[in-house]
């Protein structure tokens, strides 16, 4: 009862890490699925409308319920301790981006037992994904399942631009904020900017199956071309939703286990701006082959290829800060390291596909899907697995096993290279993506083995690694403010895990890596900005959690209005759309209530502070 | 920063007690960010509009179908209903509640009769046009826009009557101030993008 009702952005991020991690689990399974089908030429282990419900969920779920889910774990643990405040600017919010993402997820998965999961890729290329091709429910789940977790995403991303904006500790500018806090701060400004082109786009299609409306039907006029404009002008800036969180964590990681400042801080700061509006410049290079033109494709690749001057930027700034450095190889570190050319590697192949030219011969080949393996696992999964190392004895107050963490390490490393590097040739040999099967001796054959045993390994790691969690949940949570000791930023100034109110007296900022800075100078810890006082707490409230099951009701309602029951009662209370009603009218109540009780929160005294200081 | 909830007396009432506390800013700077992404929304809406605005299907036209009369009346309505919530607002900054709560019920007041007006002319086109949801790329992209505006009309409507028992309930102080200033804001965006709606779909639709 407490989880459902909590607001203390701690326990959400927990929250989000456990949900995510179950996301993430049924991705790796749909994963493992596709992979086995794989494993041979001809293979009969799944037929091929299975086949497309397992790719359409593997993409859909990884990118909105798996990894996106666990960068909000990370940003809702660390940032408001990294910008040394006491909670994000809305508390009530934050929980309610989380119910309405869980309740998408749910929403989404339910279709594999209510008749039917997505089937039309995850990109839901029209007219695939239209009432005409794809009878069952399948995409009304996906329209109406990613338009709820969507709405999570959204708010999340206000909620945080809002509290780096105005709740940053006194002395901490722009330019000393840590780097996670800047890419948090630009991925959410990317958030705000991306997400609502993707839920226009889930309502066009929503209103094409659902009401008859006719955006992407050719015979009534409409088109599938803007379909795809729609979808990658949100889903292009997607991928920097989730590369730059990873740039962030890498640029955490790095310089505290080197014990140096990181390189080239503010060029760091400006890469990153650069990229995210680059990103929003080059979505048609997803769209080189459907015939926009000559000069559209010439303008779109080469603004897709500037993308690599600001990141090889970071990319050497990262090497640059550990020369020289005392490179401590912890697992964070390990994982921060590996990120280094596995993510080059799959930039490299970026570049090549940017070139429309050659993209003609590489569309919807296997090449596509190693080079956004190479970037969203090499990448984004890397660095989530670096973070989740790194911040796990402040989310938790325990150290995970180092022995452990490094066979996780080096058990998904190489089982990632195997699965994903061999993907390269294959494209390149000729084999498409999307289809459930290939013919035997077109060299395939072999590689593809390889693929499937790499994907195995990579369970393996993903196996250790839940081991290691488990093991460690058993331990006295015993980890020290400091447990790496070389902590350069806020969050390893207050105990792990921090007290509820996070800092007893909001620290005073002198300088970049404001921990360190106080290191250096022989401090023990931070200045207090303000005498010890009376803290403000925002009260617990299940309404975010009723608000999101109304909508989440709303939408199964909306989803089934026009179905048949062979119940006279169901019809009547779908085809009417009376469930739908019900589900609106609870989240509306939920917030009139919201609206017409204050909530004025609470205080935490200074007399409870003492002696719940533990060091 | 000041986390004080207590209301203001007469003489100690904030000149912009919006942004009194934290909270207050916090809400008002969050709200722009969120208008910042409801123009994404409108604008993709818009594009898709523009994209489909001569695919008809043999259906009727914009020129076929449009009475600019009816349009302009809606128009001078909903932009009135914009300088009335001005006026809500600086009666809220002179700590006047009673011509608070005036002009919030006028400008719910006209925002009705613009929905009134939209929802007269959506039941003509269907009825007497056979214009539906249905009947043409052209009509799926109009209903779509337009239905999504007046849907935020019917939400602004909405959410300032509740406003407005909450400060009948609550008065006016500073945890009040900054929700009635958001949802002004949130008036004057809908009604800015009226104006293109307009311009858009109504006037090009007449002349090309």
């Amino acid at each position: 009862m407490d989880w459902l009702t909590t607001v203390d952005h701690k326990k959400i991020a927990i929250l989000y890490l456990w949900a995510g991690g179950l996301f993430f689990g049924i991705g790796g399974i749909e994963a493992l699925l596709i992979r086995w089908q794989l494993i041979k030429p001809m293979n009969n282990f799944l037929d091929a409308q299975t086949f497309n419900e397992l790719i359409t969920m593997h993409g859909t779920t990884m990118i909105f319920l798996g990894v996106m889910p666990v960068i909000f774990a990370l940003m809702n643990a660390v940032i408001p301790l990294q910008i040394g405040a006491r909670d994000v600017a809305f508390p009530f919010l934050n929980a309610l981006g989380f119910w309405t993402f869980l309740f998408g997820g749910i929403l989404l998965n339910l279709s594999w037992v209510m008749g039917g999961a997505p089937d039309a890729g995850w990109t839901a290329y029209t007219p695939l994904s239209t009432s005409t091709y794809s009878t069952t429910h399948g995409v009304d789940f996906y329209t109406i399942g990613l338009q709820i977790a969507g709405l999570g995403t959204l708010i999340g991303g206000i909620n945080f631009l809002a509290t780096i904006i105005t709740m940053r500790a006194p002395g901490m500018t722009y330019m000393r904020m840590p780097m996670f806090a800047w890419t948090t701060f630009i991925t959410s400004a990317i958030i705000l900017f991306a997400f609502p082109a993707i839920t226009v786009g889930l309502v066009l299609l929503t209103f094409d199956r659902i009401l008859g409306a006719n955006f992407f039907e050719v015979g009534a006029g409409g088109s599938p071309v803007l379909w795809q404009h729609i979808f990658w002008i949100f889903g292009h800036p997607e991928v920097y939703i989730l590369i730059l969180p990873a740039f962030g964590i890498i640029s955490e990681v790095i310089p505290t286990f080197s014990r140096k400042r990181l390189f080239g801080y503010s060029s760091m700061v400006f890469a990153t701006i650069l990229i995210a509006f680059l990103g929003f410049m080059v979505w048609a290079h997803h769209m080189f082959t459907t015939g926009l033109g000559p000069v559209a494709n010439a303008l779109f690749s080469v603004s897709t290829m500037l993308i690599a001057v600001p990141t090889g930027i970071k990319i050497f700034n990262w090497l640059f800060t550990m020369w020289g450095g005392q490179v401590r190889f912890t697992t964070p570190n390990l994982f921060a390291v590996g990120f280094i050319p596995t993510f080059t590697m799959g930039g490299v192949t970026g570049v090549m596909l940017a070139s429309a030219p050659a993209d003609f011969q590489f569309h919807d080949t296997y090449f596509v899907v190693a080079h956004f393996h190479y970037v969203i696992v090499g990448g984004l999964v890397l660095g989530l697995f670096a973070g989740l190392h790194y911040w796990w004895p402040k989310m938790f107050g325990r150290m995970l096993s180092e022995k452990l963490g490094k066979w996780t390490f080096w058990t998904f490393i190489i089982g990632f290279h195997l699965t994903f590097f061999v993907q390269h040739f294959l494209g390149l040999m000729g084999m498409q993506r999307r289809v459930f099967t290939y013919l035997p001796n077109q060299q395939f054959d072999f590689l593809n083995l390889v693929s499937t045993i790499g994907a195995g390994l990579m369970g393996v790691g993903m196996i250790i690694f839940l081991v290691n969690i488990l093991l460690t949940s058993r331990k006295p949570a015993d980890a020290s403010n400091d447990p790496w000791e070389d902590g350069r930023t806020l969050e390893w100034t207050i105990p792990s895990p921090p007290p509820e109110y996070n800092f007893k007296q909001t620290p005073l900022i002198r300088g970049i890596d404001a921990f360190w800075k106080e290191k250096v100078a022989g401090n023990k810890g931070m200045t207090p900005a303000e005498p010890v006082g009376s803290i403000h707490m925002p009260s617990a409230t299940i309404l975010p959690f009723t608000m999101s099951i109304g909508i989440f009701i709303a939408g199964l309602g909306f989803m089934f209005s026009r179905d048949e029951f062979g119940n006279a009662f169901m019809s009547f209370l779908f085809n009417n759309y009376i469930v739908t009603a019900i589900g609106l009218i609870i989240t509306f109540g939920s917030m009139l209530m919201r609206s017409l009780y204050d909530d004025h929160g609470w205080h935490i005294e200074p007399e409870e502070l003492e002696g719940s200081e533990r060091t | 920063m000041t986390t004080a909830h207590a209301e203001a007396s007469k003489d100690t009432f904030p000149h912009e007690p919006e942004k009194a506390t934290l909270e207050g800013r916090n809400k008002v700077l969050a709200f722009w960010l969120f208008l910042g992404g409801e123009a994404v929304l409108f604008g993709t809406l818009f594009a898709t509009f523009l994209a489909l605005r001569n695919q008809t299907n043999e259906g009727p036209s914009a020129n076929e179908l449009f009475h600019l009369p009816l349009v302009a009346a809606a128009t001078f309505i909903l932009l009135v209903s914009s300088l009335t919530s001005v006026f809500a607002i600086q009666a809220m900054h002179r700590n006047r509640p009673a011509l608070l709560r005036n002009w919030l019920l006028v400008t719910v007041g006209l925002g009705l009769g613009f929905l009134v007006l939209e929802i007269y002319e959506f039941t003509q086109y269907v009825r007497h046009e056979e214009f539906g949801m249905t009947t043409s790329a052209f009509s799926s992209a109009f209903y779509t826009l337009v239905g999504f505006h007046g849907a935020h009309v019917a939400f602004g409507i909405a959410w300032i009557s509740i406003l407005i028992g909450q400060l009948a309930r609550k008065g006016l102080t500073v945890v009040t101030a900054p929700k009635v200033y958001v949802s002004a804001m949130y008036w004057h965006f809908i009604d800015v993008v009226w104006v293109f709606i307009f311009t858009v779909v109504y006037l090009l639709g007449k002349v090309g």
